[in-house]
């Protein structure tokens, strides 16, 4: 159970920087998926989700890691889920208290929290070998990055879908809206052409790197 | 409410709601499990299993917590009894069938964390459905993760023999697939009556 010192991570600006863009979890790691594509039909049901969702991650995190050195190594996935399924409960009741409107919107999804596998992802993979510090500023890291993806489908679904930004109209009042963009299959078309032009940018970094006499990897 | 007829629940777990590409639940296994097309089937057989057990034994929680007066216990609850169904249902893959086990890999303990589960528990009690409806609601909605899961990887086994530009391989590529099969299901929509 005693973990060696030197696999504990030295807390660096990167601890955070690269929840945000190296290791994002939506764009990158493609994990916690389902309120990604579920809740962002609108920039603020969005950014209602991504600070939710960052608050539980932040607090489970800290949690597991306070308690890393107790928690048995057999049980320690259904601790971490006890652990998680507390703050959501939280959260929860919250958001219920705070604003019944925007309870309504997210609906199941803030429940559904429990199951998203950035949290359970980082409480095994990181929190439950860190320091409380580095745990906190990672958690916070990783937990900007999802809200930064949460808000990057949120708002171009919204402008597309309904022509508004955090309901302010942006058009002419003659545009036509594409309803199917606030619809679930433009919740899978604006997060496969984010993925898009990521490749794209990663492929042109590539061709960069090796020179314009060297071969390219990609063979097609 | 309670007056909805079974095969009404059914079709609209299944079809006019499925959970995968109308209601976004359970996309984790969705990309991940849906290469190919047999594991996609064992995936969708063990997830419906455990949809099963977690639905009945959520009624149960349900009706225990409501007795109580202890509703703030549920969420906590239903996701205990659903972590232990998987470790039930891993065991016994592992017993009967190794082969399998191994080819499910990670994804096996991560039915836990896929939501289709959770959101069954959550969704049959927001709708008050009795013991009979959330059995049938639970098929239903095993019925169609695996059909969008049968789908998905009868299209990418097609898809890996064709020639794709490189900057669309992979992610992206599966979510554009995921979002014509979306599309295609829209058109059931209002089949089934009310929406959940």
């Amino acid at each position: 159970m005693a973990e060696l010192p030197n696999t504990e991570e030295r807390l660096t600006p990167d601890t955070f920087l690269r929840g945000l863009w190296e290791e994002n979890p939506v764009f990158v790691m493609l994990l916690g998926m389902c309120p990604v594509l579920a809740v962002t039909s609108t920039t603020v049901n969005a950014l209602a989700m991504g600070l939710a969702t960052t608050f539980v991650l932040v607090c489970s995190s800290l949690l597991v890691s306070l308690l890393r050195n107790w928690i048995p190594k057999q049980v320690r996935i259904a601790s971490y889920i006890v652990i998680i399924a507390t703050f959501v409960t939280i959260v929860d009741y919250a958001i219920q208290a705070i604003s019944l409107e925007l309870y309504a919107a997210l609906g199941a999804f803030i429940q559904l929290i429990v199951a998203n596998c950035v949290i359970l992802g980082r409480a095994e993979a990181y929190a439950s070998k860190q320091k409380l510090m580095t745990t906190l500023v990672n958690s916070l890291g990783m937990g900007a990055g999802f809200t930064l993806a949460l808000l990057s489908l949120g708002t171009v679904r919204e402008i597309l879908g309904n022509g508004t930004i955090l309901g302010i109209s942006l058009f002419p009042a003659d545009f036509q809206p594409w309803i199917v963009m606030i619809l679930p299959p433009g919740g899978f078309f604006v997060l496969g052409a984010w993925l898009l032009l990521f490749n794209w940018l990663r492929l042109r970094k590539e061709r960069k790197a090796t020179g314009p006499i060297g071969v390219t990897a990609d063979a097609r | 409410m309670h007056a909805e007829p079974l095969s009404l629940i059914f079709l609209d777990a299944a079809i006019v709601n499925n959970f995968v590409l109308a209601l976004f639940l359970g996309i984790c296994p969705f990309l991940g499990v849906s290469a190919k097309k047999d594991t996609a089937w064992n995936m969708g057989l063990a997830t419906m299993f455990v949809m099963l057990v977690s639905s009945a034994a959520a009624f149960g929680i349900n009706w225990l917590l409501t007795e109580l007066d202890l509703l703030f216990l549920r969420l906590i609850c239903y996701i205990a009894v659903i972590a232990s169904a998987v470790q039930l249902v891993e065991m016994f893959v592992k017993r009967f069938s190794p082969a399998l086990f191994r080819s499910l890999g990670i994804f096996l303990p991560l039915i836990t964390t896929n939501c289709a589960i959770l959101g069954l528990a959550l969704f049959q009690t927001t709708k008050e459905y009795d013991f009979v409806q959330s059995i049938v609601y639970a098929l239903g909605a095993g019925v169609g993760f695996t059909l969008a899961l049968m789908l998905m990887a009868g299209l990418r086994e097609k898809l890996a023999l064709t020639r794709v530009p490189s900057v669309s391989q992979g992610a992206a590529m599966s979510l554009m697939l995921a979002g014509l099969l979306s599309l295609a299901f829209m058109g059931f929509a209002g089949l089934g009556g009310s929406h959940g």
